[in-house]
């Protein structure tokens, strides 16, 4: 069961971005095209996004454990530090680049055009240099 | 008619993250789930390669149901600028733990001022790029 949810949650999750249009680069790039000709719809996506989760976990509030596991495994920490922000300047400027974040990108690989695949592969490759940068930190300290 | 669609697709999309939140107790940070789906341990690699096969299964759904909403390739950027964009987009959102779905959906839905500092970052860095070279 553990693993259906996960399946059917993954599946729920690019059907939104779809039908919302995240799949789209243009639809993307509108809404940082603040200066242009903006588009709103991000707003309304992130809005019915926010507000769905936030309305189930308030109903499922009194809930000790998940359904299908031991324990909640939900991100405590609060603070901000230079990394958060140094990596969301990075993020920010490859997504108004490209028009892509990595949700959508991993849903459009189902359509097999080759733009997709660069941009997953660079994506992973970006990924991956974290990883050898993290761990190489580690060995230093 | 195009802002309702959008907030029904988010809506949808809410619903996969709380479908992961209520069942299983995890947060659909897709960046997170990608950028450690090679976890050395394996109970946290499974379900992470399940949901990524199940985000590809939605978009090939989807891409039956309505084709439309998906790019198409007459509108494409050089090679160099793709691959930049995916650079900057994996090793950005690993370097702050989130990207537009773990900070903008679901750190946010908590209220954590961590999340909304990254995600106003990010957006305000992608409204500069823009700008700047879109």
């Amino acid at each position: 069961m553990r693993l259906t949810s996960s399946f059917i949650a993954g599946t729920l999750f690019a059907m939104g971005l779809a039908i919302a249009g995240m799949t789209q680069p243009d639809n993307i790039i509108g809404f940082l095209d603040f200066f242009g000709d903006w588009k709103a719809e991000l707003m309304f996506v992130m809005g019915g996004a926010v507000a769905t989760l936030a309305a189930i976990k308030r109903f499922t509030a009194s809930q000790r454990r998940p359904l299908f596991d031991v324990k909640f495994r939900i991100p405590t920490r609060r603070d901000v530090n230079p990394a958060l922000i140094g990596g969301a300047l990075l993020f920010g400027a490859g997504w108004g680049l490209g028009g892509l974040c990595p949700g959508p990108a991993i849903a459009s690989l189902a359509t097999f055009e080759p733009d997709i695949f660069i941009f997953v592969a660079a994506m992973a490759a970006g990924m991956t240099a974290h990883t050898k940068m993290e761990r190489h930190l580690e060995k230093g300290n | 008619m195009s802002f309702l669609i959008a907030l029904l697709g988010g809506i949808v999309l809410g619903l996969g993250a709380a479908t992961l939140h209520v069942l299983i107790g995890r947060v659909a940070g897709i960046s997170g789930i990608a950028g450690r789906v090679l976890s050395p341990d394996p109970s946290e690699r499974d379900w992470r390669s399940v949901f990524l096969i199940g985000l590809v299964f939605g978009g090939a759904l989807m891409l039956v149901i309505a084709p439309g909403q998906f790019a198409v390739a007459s509108s494409s950027p050089s090679a160099i600028r793709i691959i930049l964009a995916g650079l900057l987009v994996g090793f950005g959102t690993r370097l702050s733990c989130g990207c537009a779905s773990g900070h903008g959906v679901c750190g946010i839905s908590r209220f954590s001022p961590r999340s909304l500092i990254a995600t106003l970052t990010f957006i305000g860095a992608g409204a500069l790029t823009v700008a700047v070279a879109g």
